[in-house]
């Protein structure tokens, strides 16, 4: 038994080398995306000290939002390139408007209240998305634009290490994107004005008054960041399943993420994405079989969990100063 | 320092702020009835009371935390019935906080920057490219920043996350990260509590250069009688909520009710 745990996975590892490389790989790419979730609650947290509920549902309304405009259009015999590139546009609107909502109709109100008010009022916002996804959209799964959003297809196959693997052309670019978009929120935070008041905010809401900053604003113009995080992570998972409500449980994955990466940080959000990824799949496929398979669903949880009792900050949280 | 008793408003200048017959009060609590004050230019003005007077009602009706029910607010001329924070801190008035409020994850440099939002104006994609006029801009803010942190002397501190620092030098940081805002007015809420006898004469020194050297005028709350007798011009006292006395420091001083209501028998 203990060979088997200890040895034997360690073993295989060496002696196929290619298949270890494959599994890396599918590791990273669901990492990434898992990263790009946990981007999204990260974004919110920051800025409001709220865990934001509905950041898994936004993933799957914005992706909805996306293929129904583009549906709309082709029904009027507008498709092709340009009509998946409005769409785009005009899904990137409807999250601005989301946005100005939540802004309008669930924060404002809510602002004097404790944090744990504003979690449950996220979960109010989730359910009144299903439902009006449901109704505009209907419930059944839906075909992802990936060509014509200008989205590879196919795959590339190396051959390397006595073996051949392959790697999913979308995979590659959802990586390229997803690095992209984390690169140009890092500068966001970490370079300018507004970065800087978000941060403000996210430590002390009075002081950021009295310097100036405006919350409404600030809250806008964060949940409008983790909108558009979410259309894109929405286009990428959507790309290599389908785009369906089932998408919203995977973000919840992004919880285990966000308690190894740190609730606050961006850097940990993408290096916790790619350990609970690359974690996930090699558990699955070395130490799987001895439980029987299946444990993919639950082991990002347990690394989680040990993370907890070591290091309840994170990997890059904020470490907790509190003076007594 | 003190100003003439009928002159009014010659010597020190115009009115600044003024506020007339404010009200303020949440539910059935009155914390502020029928109050009317002005603050001239360039003057420090105090605001005494025993606790619970409403002096921290009155700065948060200044900067537009609390709004008032009744009564009007005069600031450069323009009246309104009640501020906003982001008004308040676009016309330039800055503050501090009774209990040191900073963005304690930051550092004392990235603290004060803060301060200079409202200042910086260049488009989001330039800033985050920190290319031509954007990285210009933020040089120019940076030198400013380095400026006040000279003059508050916490050079050693200013890459110290300030979670990490001592209260009194959160205090002169978040000092710091108002005078980023280049105020016209500057509202202290007791700058000097829970500070040692140095501390606090550090600070009688900033706020007396700062308002001779810079012309800021300042608006503080003090519990310190002493300090706030040698540092100001002109000095209000509440007490429940109302006025019971306004003048220079010997006025109030020798006001029967200020004698009463704050400075106790042994006066």
């Amino acid at each position: 038994m203990l060979y088997n745990i200890f040895i034997d996975p360690f073993v295989q590892m060496v002696q196929m080398p290619d298949l270890l490389v494959q599994t890396l790989w599918e590791g990273l790419v669901s990492g990434v995306l898992y990263a790009l979730i946990a981007l999204g609650f990260v974004l919110i947290f920051k800025a409001s000290g709220v865990f934001n509920f509905a950041q898994g549902i936004m993933v799957v309304f914005s992706a909805l939002t996306l293929v129904g405009f583009y549906a709309k259009f082709s029904s009027w015999g507008f498709s092709g390139h340009a009509a998946a590139f409005l769409a785009l546009l005009l899904a990137a609107g409807v999250m601005l408007v989301l946005a100005m909502l939540v802004e309008r109709v669930v924060l404002r109100p809510l602002v004097t209240q404790p944090d744990i008010i504003l979690f449950m009022a996220t979960f109010g916002i989730t359910y009144v998305l299903i439902g009006f996804g449901e109704i505009v959209f209907g419930g059944d799964p839906k075909q992802m634009i990936a060509n014509e959003l200008f989205l590879p297809s196919g795959s590339v196959d190396i051959e390397m290490l006595g073996g051949l693997v392959s790697l999913q052309k979308i995979d590659i670019a959802a990586a390229v994107i997803a690095s992209l978009m984390i690169v140009g929120l890092a500068l966001f935070f970490q370079k300018t004005r507004i970065g800087r008041a978000l941060r403000a905010v996210a430590d002390s809401h009075k002081a950021a008054l009295s310097v100036g900053i405006s919350l409404n604003q600030i809250w806008v113009i964060v949940w409008f960041a983790a909108g558009l995080v979410a259309l894109v992570t929405g286009i990428m998972w959507g790309a290599r399943s389908d785009v369906s409500f089932a998408l919203e449980i995977v973000a919840l994955k992004a919880l285990p993420v966000l308690v190894l990466g740190g609730f606050t940080s961006v850097p940990g959000a993408i290096v916790g994405g790619l350990i609970i990824g690359v974690g996930e799949k090699l558990g699955e496929f070395y130490w799987g079989p001895l439980l029987g398979g299946g444990i993919e669903s639950w082991l990002a949880y347990v690394i989680a969990l040990v993370f907890l009792l070591y290091r309840p900050q994170g990997l890059f949280g904020d470490k907790i100063i509190e003076r007594i | 320092m003190s100003g003439p008793k009928d002159a009014v408003g010659e010597t020190m200048g115009e009115t600044l702020l003024a506020v007339d017959g404010v009200s303020l009060g949440f539910g059935g609590v009155k914390a502020i009835t029928d109050v009317s004050f002005d603050i001239r230019k360039g003057e420090i003005r105090a605001i005494i009371g025993p606790n619970g007077a409403g002096k921290t009602s009155m700065l948060n009706v200044i900067n537009g935390f609390y709004h008032p029910q009744q009564g009007r607010i005069t600031y450069k001329g323009q009246t309104r019935s009640r501020m906003r924070p982001y008004q308040a801190a676009s016309q330039g008035i800055a503050r501090t906080f009774q209990n040191v409020a900073l963005f304690r994850g930051m550092s004392t440099l990235d603290n004060i920057m803060v301060g200079r939002t409202l200042r910086m104006h260049r488009g989001l994609f330039w800033q985050m490219l920190r290319f031509g006029p954007a990285m210009r801009e933020e040089i120019d803010h940076r030198r400013h920043v380095e400026d006040i942190i000279d003059f508050l002397q916490i050079e050693a501190i200013r890459k110290t996350p300030v979670g990490k620092l001592p209260y009194g030098l959160q205090k002169r940081v978040e000092l710091g990260r108002a005078l980023a805002m280049e105020p016209e007015l500057l509202l202290l809420d007791e700058p000097m509590a829970g500070m040692n006898m140095e501390e606090k004469e550090d600070m009688c020194r900033y706020i007396l250069d700062l308002n001779r050297h810079f012309g800021t005028t300042i608006a503080l709350i003090e519990h310190d009688i002493g300090v706030v007798m040698d540092l100001s011009d002109r000095v209000v006292v509440l007490e429940y909520g109302h006025k019971i006395a306004d003048g220079t420091p010997e006025e109030v001083k020798a006001d029967p009710k200020v004698i009463d209501a704050y400075l106790g028998v042994g006066h």
